[in-house]
C-alpha cells in the first residue's frame, strides 16, 4: 500500500451543521405539505359533494370539518418538520387523507340520520362525524408526543419486556372480565366504561407486542436462523426454538375462543410468524405459520360443529361466510346489506350523499367500506386500497432502509400488520374470508382503534426519518 | 341542485381522489429512483492533505468516486447508507452508523473514513479481525470499489 501510515484520527472532519438541512429533507417536507394540501381539499370537496346530495344546496360553512383536519395536520406537519425532517413526505399526506374521508363519510350518515329539516344545523362536532374529529385531534395529539419525545427508534427497544408484558395483559383483560364489561356484538374485546365510552385495548396490545418480538427476534435470530435440520427440501427449525412460536400460537387460539374473534387472533400470529420470517429468512416458518393457523381454524371449526359451546359463535361465522344468502334477514343480515351496498354502487358509484348506506349494519365500523362502496363505487374504493397499499409499502421500505435490525424488525412488522388488518377487515366485508370485527384502520368510528394506529403511523414516521438521514448527518441523530 | 351539477360532483371526486393516489405514486417514483441521481449531485469526499500540506485537489474522477456502501451479505443484507463526508463507524455499538448485530463483530469494530478522495477501512482494535477481500486489515488501507469489506458474517461494498 502507497498510503502513509498517518494516524486517521489526525484527519480534520467536516461537520456539517445540523441546523442548515440539505435540500433533500425540504425537499420532502414540502412535497409532504403539498400532498397534505390536497388532500384536505379532497376532503372538503367529498363534504361538499355530500351536502349537494343531501341537503339540496352546499351550506356557507361545509368546509369546516376540513378546515378542523387540516389545522390539526398541519400541526403535526410542523413537528415532522422539527422532530423528523428526513422523514417519509407520503406516509402522512395519505393517512391524513383516510383519516379525513373516515370523519367525511361518518358525518354523512350523521346527516342521514337526521331529520331532513334539521340537517343543515348539525354543527362540526356533533354525532358520530364530531366524536371522531375529536378522537383524529387526540390521536395526532399522540402521534405528535411520540415524534417529539422519542428522538430514535431504538429507545423504544429499552422498554421491550415491560410492552410485551402490557401487550400480553392488554390481549387477555377482555378475555377475563365479565361479558357485561368486555362484551360487544358477541366479541368480548371491549372494556367498557359506562355506557358511552369504550376502549379496545387489543388495538394497542398490537403495538407494544410488535416491539417485543422486534427486539426477542433481533437477539434470537441467528439460533432461528442457523440451527436447522432440512426435511423435504425445507429446513425446519429445531423441536425447543419453536417453544415462542407455539406459545404466540397458543395465545392467540386462546383469543380465538374467549373473545370470540377470527380477526384479532389472526392479525396477532400473522404479526408474529411475519416478523419471524423477516428476521431469518426462512420460508419454513411461513409455512409452519400457515399450517397451524388454517389447523387450528379448522378444528376450531369442527369442534364448533360438533362441541359448540365456545366455539359456536366461530362456527357461526363461517357458515354465514359460506352460506350468507341462507338467511338474509337473520345471522347474514349483516353481510348481505354489506354484499348490497357494494353491487349498488358498481363502478362509480352513486355520488357522495346519493346512496343508502345506512341500509348496512354496522356501518359506522365495521362495514364503513361498504357503505363507502355504496357511494364511491369500485373506481373510489380501489383508490382507498391503493392507498393502504402505499402507506405499507412507504412502511416496508422504511424497514429495507433503516441500518439497525430492531427498526428494521420492528417498521417492517407495523407495515405488515397494517396490511393484515386492512386485508381481514375489506376481506370480510367482500365475503372474501368469514368476517370478523376489526376496524377499518383510519376510516371506521372508533377512538381506540384511531389513537393506535397514528401512533403506529408516529413509529414508522420515525424509522423512516432514521432510514433516510444521510450518514453524514451522523447516522441516527442522538 | 340541477343533475348535471351532482354528476360534476360525482365525478369530480373520484378523479380528484385518483390525482392525489397518481401524485403519490409520483413523489415515490421519483424517491426511488433518486438514489442514482443523489449520488451525483454529492460532492465527491473532499481531499483534505495533511500530511504535504499543499491544497492541491484531490484527482478523483468523478464516475470512479464511491457514493454507496451497500451491505451485500449478512443480517442487513440490502442495506445503502449514501456516502457523505462523515466517517462511518461500523459495530455492535448502538451510535454506529452501521450497527451490526452479528456474535462475531466487537461493539466498535471498524471505520471508513474518506481521505484524499478514497474511503480509508481502519481497523478500530476488534476481536475478530476486519478483512478487505481475503486480507486481513491492519493499518489503514483504501478501499477500491466494488471490493468486499468483511466482518464477522457481514460484507459491505463500496459503489458509485
Amino acid at each position: 500500500m502507497t498510503t502513509p501510515p498517518t494516524p486517521i484520527a489526525a484527519t480534520p472532519i467536516i461537520k456539517p451543521s445540523t441546523r442548515a438541512l440539505p435540500e433533500a429533507a425540504r425537499a420532502a417536507r414540502r412535497t409532504e405539505l403539498w400532498l397534505l394540501l390536497l388532500g384536505m381539499l379532497l376532503v372538503a370537496a367529498y363534504l361538499a359533494a355530500v351536502e349537494a346530495n343531501m341537503l339540496e344546496t352546499v351550506s356557507s360553512d361545509f368546509w369546516a370539518p376540513a378546515g378542523v383536519l387540516a389545522a390539526v395536520f398541519l400541526a403535526l406537519h410542523v413537528v415532522i418538520r422539527l422532530r423528523a425532517p428526513f422523514a417519509d413526505p407520503v406516509l402522512m399526506p395519505a393517512v391524513a387523507l383516510l383519516n379525513g374521508l373516515g370523519v367525511a363519510f361518518l358525518r354523512r350518515l350523521d346527516l342521514g340520520r337526521a331529520e331532513v329539516p334539521d340537517r343543515a344545523d348539525l354543527t362540526v362536532f356533533a354525532g358520530d362525524g364530531g366524536r371522531q374529529l375529536l378522537w383524529t385531534l387526540i390521536a395526532v395529539f399522540g402521534a405528535a408526543v411520540v415524534l417529539w419525545f422519542v428522538r430514535d427508534h431504538r429507545e423504544i427497544s429499552k422498554y421491550a419486556w415491560t410492552l410485551g408484558l402490557a401487550g400480553i395483559v392488554l390481549v387477555l383483560l377482555p378475555a377475563l372480565l365479565p361479558g357485561s364489561i368486555s362484551e360487544v356484538n358477541g366479541a368480548k374485546l371491549w372494556i367498557k366504561f359506562g355506557s358511552l365510552f369504550a376502549i379496545q385495548p387489543g388495538e394497542f396490545a398490537k403495538l407494544s407486542l410488535l416491539v417485543f418480538f422486534a427486539y426477542y427476534l433481533v437477539r434470537k435470530r441467528e439460533v432461528l436462523a442457523l440451527a436447522s435440520r432440512r426435511f423435504l427440501g425445507i429446513d425446519f427449525p429445531r423441536g425447543r426454538d419453536l417453544g415462542p412460536v407455539l406459545v404466540v400460537w397458543a395465545l392467540s387460539l386462546l383469543v380465538l375462543v374467549f373473545e370470540k374473534d377470527l380477526g384479532t387472533s389472526l392479525l396477532y400470529f400473522g404479526m408474529f410468524v411475519v416478523t419471524l420470517y423477516v428476521a431469518t429468512e426462512r420460508v419454513s416458518w411461513l409455512i409452519i405459520g400457515l399450517l397451524l393457523f388454517f389447523g387450528g381454524a379448522a378444528l376450531a371449526y369442527v369442534l364448533a360443529e360438533t362441541a359448540g359451546g365456545p366455539f359456536a359463535s366461530f362456527g357461526n361465522r363461517v357458515d354465514v361466510w359460506l352460506n350468507p344468502f341462507d338467511e338474509p334477514y337473520k345471522s347474514g343480515y349483516q353481510l348481505t346489506q354489506s354484499l348490497l351496498g357494494l353491487g349498488t354502487g358498481g363502478m362509480f358509484g352513486t355520488g357522495p350523499g346519493a346512496g343508502n348506506p345506512l341500509q348496512v349494519p354496522e356501518v359506522r365500523n365495521d362495514f364503513i367500506f361498504a357503505g363507502m362502496g355504496e357511494e364511491v363505487g369500485l373506481f373510489g374504493l380501489t383508490a382507498l386500497l391503493v392507498l393502504y397499499l402505499l402507506v405499507v409499502e412507504r412502511g416496508f421500505r422504511a424497514a429495507l432502509t433503516v441500518r439497525d435490525s430492531f427498526g428494521k424488525l420492528l417498521a417492517g412488522g407495523l407495515a405488515f400488520t397494517l396490511g393484515l388488518q386492512v386485508f381481514v377487515i375489506i376481506g370480510g366485508v367482500s365475503k372474501l374470508i368469514p368476517l370478523t370485527g376489526q376496524t377499518t384502520p383510519f376510516l371506521s368510528a372508533g377512538g381506540s382503534s384511531l389513537v393506535a394506529n397514528w401512533l403506529l403511523v408516529a413509529v414508522l414516521l420515525r424509522i423512516s426519518d432514521a432510514a433516510r438521514t444521510p450518514a453524514s448527518m451522523g447516522g441516527v441523530r442522538k | 341542485m340541477p343533475e348535471i351539477v351532482l354528476a360534476a360532483a360525482r365525478f369530480g371526486f373520484l378523479v380528484l381522489l385518483w390525482i392525489f393516489v397518481f401524485t403519490v405514486v409520483g413523489v415515490i417514483r421519483r424517491d426511488l429512483f433518486a438514489g442514482s441521481r443523489a449520488g451525483r449531485l454529492v460532492a465527491t469526499p473532499r481531499g483534505v492533505n495533511v500530511a504535504a500540506g499543499n491544497a492541491r485537489p484531490a484527482k478523483v474522477k468523478k464516475g470512479r468516486a464511491a457514493h454507496q456502501l451497500v451491505v451485500t451479505a449478512g443480517a442487513l443484507a440490502g442495506t445503502k447508507i449514501t456516502l457523505g463526508e462523515a466517517p462511518i463507524t461500523i459495530g455492535r455499538a448502538e451510535d454506529s452508523t452501521l450497527v451490526i448485530t452479528d456474535d462475531y463483530a466487537s461493539a466498535r469494530h471498524a471505520r471508513l473514513v474518506p481521505r484524499d478522495g478514497q474511503w480509508v477501512l481502519e481497523d478500530l482494535g476488534s476481536t475478530n479481525g476486519t478483512y478487505l477481500d481475503r486480507s486481513k486489515v491492519s493499518g489503514p488501507t483504501p478501499v477500491p470499489l466494488g471490493v468486499p469489506i468483511r466482518i464477522g458474517r457481514t460484507s459491505l461494498e463500496l459503489r458509485p
